[in-house]
């Protein structure tokens, strides 16, 4: 045991693995637990195999982990899919009349539920998932009323009499295991606290209303559809314009549009969507109307694996839009960080007036994990940059150039029904005061002038974001380097390894443009074995920062099977590279076990 | 630049460019443009309180050929960007200029969701039936049979008519007009201005250089207006449809439908109904919602 506890839950999809889940995660977070989950899951809306992994624990969780503590199989398939992998001292409670157990290992707790016995009196599907919950939660050591506590607020606006069905239900199944299922050697946890418990989507999209995005718009699109629910939902009380689109090239230019008119706009949506709105990210940077998109990736490419997670999207964006333009673009490193980095990622963008982009994937935005309350706060600074909104004193003799050749690159912004500042913004070449190159006559010095206006800017991109900081022992054996959301994972991983004896150290990447390239080839530069760790085929941030740096690393571990890593993925890997040949860079690309 | 007061009649030189157009001479666009200049005049709108945007054409130059906000954006999304500006500040007109295929080809599938939508601008579409910035190819409006660089055999395809599909797509307000009658192309943007909602006008605006079938001298002798015929109702959906399909011979210009009976989509959306442009309000959200959107999580 490692101070952590995981639930999991599998079952075709329609079955109700969801609700459950919801409770676990509530449960625990009230009981001062940290949380942090994982949905397995295919593109289907009924049938198929969906696997809820809920990991909790006293200390910070830092991914779903490696090992399942009690498993609730709904049906025959999750049985099956992961009753071999379930080790000694973990339990699984399942629905004795439809689900038959196959071959536990030695010290695995099977515990049936009789359902049908139970629930004499219900017809209802859902009994069984309600019986195992109840069941469960008492042999986890909590008392019932704090499972009644949430039964009630889930079911309280489906009536009375369906809050009743569902508590006594909980009772039949707590006290049928208080009577016939051990209970697990330590029981949960308690402490005098509350987190919040959220995903990465709703992390983001409340990191825009922090931000103070007033208008947001989006084409459906997994894995990022969940921003758009929590905009829609909260549209009112948050005071945000929320549009659903025809497409991902009208969500861009509708985002666009709005920002050019004064106020924070945002659209997310994922590699596909993302496709489509490249030229208009072209015309943000030319047009220096600041936006930002948050891309969140599946596994690709084309329509690819739906509802997998990958790190794939890296190079689309670096090289998205032709042409040579200022652009930002940064990987949150956790659910937190999806929160803190949307007004961070608009300043910045406001500030420098360029296209920000927010790079996460499904592993973040559709996990969930705790936060302190007191984390989310909605007081970040804003700074909308240099921006004219209102005239000043005006005797009519000034002359406004929108795109004004200034020495930091930026040109004071006014925005449209600012009287005396009219101009056009345009996407052709247009001179310091917007009058397009292409009319006047084709001008190579102009021309020259604004491409070096716009991208002086970069320099002051550069010292605005700050360079990553090596976490660990600066001597250590391995020095393990991730991008974005694998930061979790990794500093399990490390822990792991320098338990083992292994002393290894961790760098993670958050801003990809700017790079700080200097900073990171200095910290690299005292590393005794250097891995990449990232979820794609081709090592795309390793190739990025190969390209930007000419620094190769002595190993890569990469995964590009559309699950996540886990912690002993890394750690075998690790061990396998440093028994390997020396003086060669080595890969490792480790095998999911599980088959979800 | 001269900063106009306020109280000041607006006159057709306060919506002068920063340039003068650098379209063909006897181009059917400055036919429009003037058209609009001298109705924004006639209205006394500041130019500061229009924005102007446009695609990429010929005619999507025209934000630069007048005094107003002007976004030359980028080709067929002119309406989508215009959307937003709305949405961001419902108080400014929004004008949007472009050509045919800007708006019916590439920006097809924006026309028809911000007629939907019922976005209350004003689409003017300079309707030549040609490409004409990429030197002469077929456009979604060029008739059939029409020979042109990509099509140099005729065009075998039927051609896109642009006001059946905005009665169609549900436009509030559906006109046609021709570039060689301005005062009643101005009367229709004025209309079209004044109309609280979408308004299209597709204007047949003549390419002198690369367009020898659709000429000024061939609409003259086919364009009729439905002004002329005092029993139309343009409050008539089903007539309206019946007029649009007329084409040959004689071609209707002029208001084939106007309804004023739906809100638009400011007016419709639950934050801006009834309240002040997004772009002025207050960034911050209360302390009583942000502990109630946090209080959900927990």
């Amino acid at each position: 045991m490692d101070g952590t506890f995981a639930v999991a839950i599998g079952g075709a999809a329609g079955q109700g693995v969801a609700t459950p889940g919801d409770i676990f995660a509530k449960l625990f977070v009230r009981r001062g637990l940290h949380v942090n989950a994982y949905n397995a899951y295919q593109s289907i809306i009924r049938g198929g195999h969906t696997f809820l992994t809920i990991r909790t624990g006293t200390e910070e969780v830092k991914c779903f982990g490696d090992r399942i503590d009690l498993l609730i199989p709904l049906n025959q398939d999750s049985m099956d899919r992961h009753l071999g992998l379930m080790r000694s001292g973990a339990a699984v409670v399942y629905n004795s009349d439809t689900v038959k157990p196959g071959t536990a290992h030695d010290g695995v707790r099977l515990c049936p539920l009789p359902v049908n016995q139970l629930s004499k009196a219900s017809r209802s599907k859902v009994e069984q998932n309600t019986l195992a919950l109840a069941a469960s939660l008492q042999m986890m050591g909590v008392t019932f009323e704090p499972l009644a506590e949430i039964l009630t607020e889930q079911f309280m606006r489906k009536g009375g009499k369906v809050v009743t069905e569902n508590l006594d239900i909980a009772r039949v199944g707590f006290d049928y295991a208080v009577a016939n299922f051990q209970a697990f050697a330590s029981p949960l946890p308690m402490h005098d606290m509350a987190y919040a418990v959220l995903s990465g989507n709703i992390a983001l999209a409340m990191g825009g209303a922090a931000a103070g995005v007033k208008f947001y718009c989006a084409y459906p699109m997994s894995p990022s559809t969940g921003v758009l629910h929590w905009m829609a939902a909260h549209a009112r009380e948050a005071g945000i314009v929320v549009r659903q689109v025809e497409d991902e090239i009208g969500v861009i230019n509708m985002a666009i549009g709005a920002a050019h008119a004064g106020v924070r706009a945002m659209c997310a949506t994922s590699g596909g969507g993302f496709a489509l709105m490249t030229e208009a990210l072209g015309m943000s940077a030319m047009m220096e109307t600041p936006v930002v998109v948050i891309d969140v990736q599946r596994a690709g490419p084309s329509t690819g694996v739906p509802t997998k997670t990958e790190q794939g999207d890296l190079w689309q964006m670096l090289g998205a839009g032709f042409g040579d333009f200022p652009r930002l673009i940064a990987a949150p490193t956790d659910i937190l960080d999806c929160f803190k980095l949307v007004p961070e990622m608009h300043n910045l963008a406001d500030r420098f007036q360029c296209p920000g982009i927010i790079l996460s994937d499904l592993l973040l935005s559709e996990g969930r994990s705790s936060v302190d309350p007191k984390q989310l706060t909605f007081d970040a600074e804003i700074n909308r940059g240099e921006m004219i909104t209102s005239a000043g004193p005006s005797n009519g003799k000034t002359v406004y150039n929108r795109y004004q050749i200034t020495e930091s690159g930026i040109s004071p912004r006014a925005i449209p029904g600012v009287p005396g500042h009219t101009h056009t913004a345009s996407t052709d070449e247009h001179d310091e005061n917007g009058v397009l190159l292409s009319d006047e006559f084709t001008n190579p010095v102009k021309r020259r002038a604004m491409m070096e206006k716009r991208q002086r800017k970069v320099e002051g991109i550069e010292t605005a974001v700050r360079a990553p900081v090596l976490k660990g022992e600066p001597g250590a054996a391995v020095t393990l380097i991730g991008w974005g959301s694998t930061d979790g994972v990794i500093r399990e991983a490390v822990e792991l390894l320098n338990e083992e004896g292994i002393s290894t150290n961790h760098l993670q990447i958050r801003w990809l443009v700017p790079l700080n390239g200097e900073a990171i080839v200095n910290i690299l530069s005292s590393s005794r074995y250097s891995i990449i760790v990232e979820n794609n085929y081709s090592g795309q941030f390793a190739r990025y920062l190969r390209s930007e740096t000419s620094y190769v690393p002595n190993g890569h571990i990469r995964k590009y099977d559309g699950e996540p890593f886990m912690p002993h993925h890394i750690v075998a890997a690790v061990k396998e590279q440093l028994a390997g040949p020396t003086g060669k860079t080595q890969l490792s690309v480790p095998m999911h076990e599980i088959m979800v | 630049m001269t900063t106009v007061l306020e109280t000041q009649k607006l006159t057709v030189a306060d919506f002068k460019g920063k340039v003068d157009p650098d379209w063909c001479a006897g181009c059917g666009d400055f036919g429009v443009l003037s058209s609009l200049q001298k109705v924004l005049a006639e209205m006394n709108i500041q130019p500061h309180d229009v924005v102007t945007i446009s695609g990429i054409g010929c005619s999507s130059n025209l934000p630069g050929f007048i005094n107003t906000y002007g976004m030359h954006t980028l080709h067929g999304r002119a309406l989508a960007v215009a959307t937003g500006v709305k949405m961001a500040n419902h108080k400014l007109h929004v004008i949007v200029t472009g050509g045919d295929g800007d708006g019916f080809g590439i920006g097809g599938n924006h026309f028809i969701h911000t007629m939907r939508r019922n976005v209350d601008l004003l689409y003017i579409a300079m309707d030549n039936q040609i490409y004409g910035l990429t030197t002469g190819q077929t456009s979604p409006t060029s008739r059939k049979g029409m020979k042109t660089k990509s099509m140099p055999y005729g065009n075998v395809e039927e051609p896109i008519n642009p006001i059946s599909l905005a009665l169609a797509a549900g436009a509030t307000f559906v006109a046609r007009g021709f570039s060689a009658e301005p005062k009643h192309l101005m009367d229709l943007v004025k209309q079209g201005l004044e109309h609280k909602g979408f308004s299209f006008i597709d204007v047949f605006s003549p390419c002198v250089t690369y367009n020898h079938d659709n000429t000024y001298a061939w609409f003259r002798e086919r364009v009729k207006k439905l002004e002329a015929d005092s029993s139309y109702d343009s409050s008539d959906w089903h007539e309206a449809m019946k007029r649009a399909l007329i084409w040959g011979e004689e071609i209707p210009i002029g208001k084939f439908f106007e309804r004023t009976d739906l809100p638009s989509l400011h007016e419709a959306d639950l934050i801006l109904a009834g309240a002040g442009p997004l772009a002025h309000r207050d960034l911050q959200i209360a302390p009583r919602v942000v502990r109630s959107l946090i209080a959900e999580l927990m």
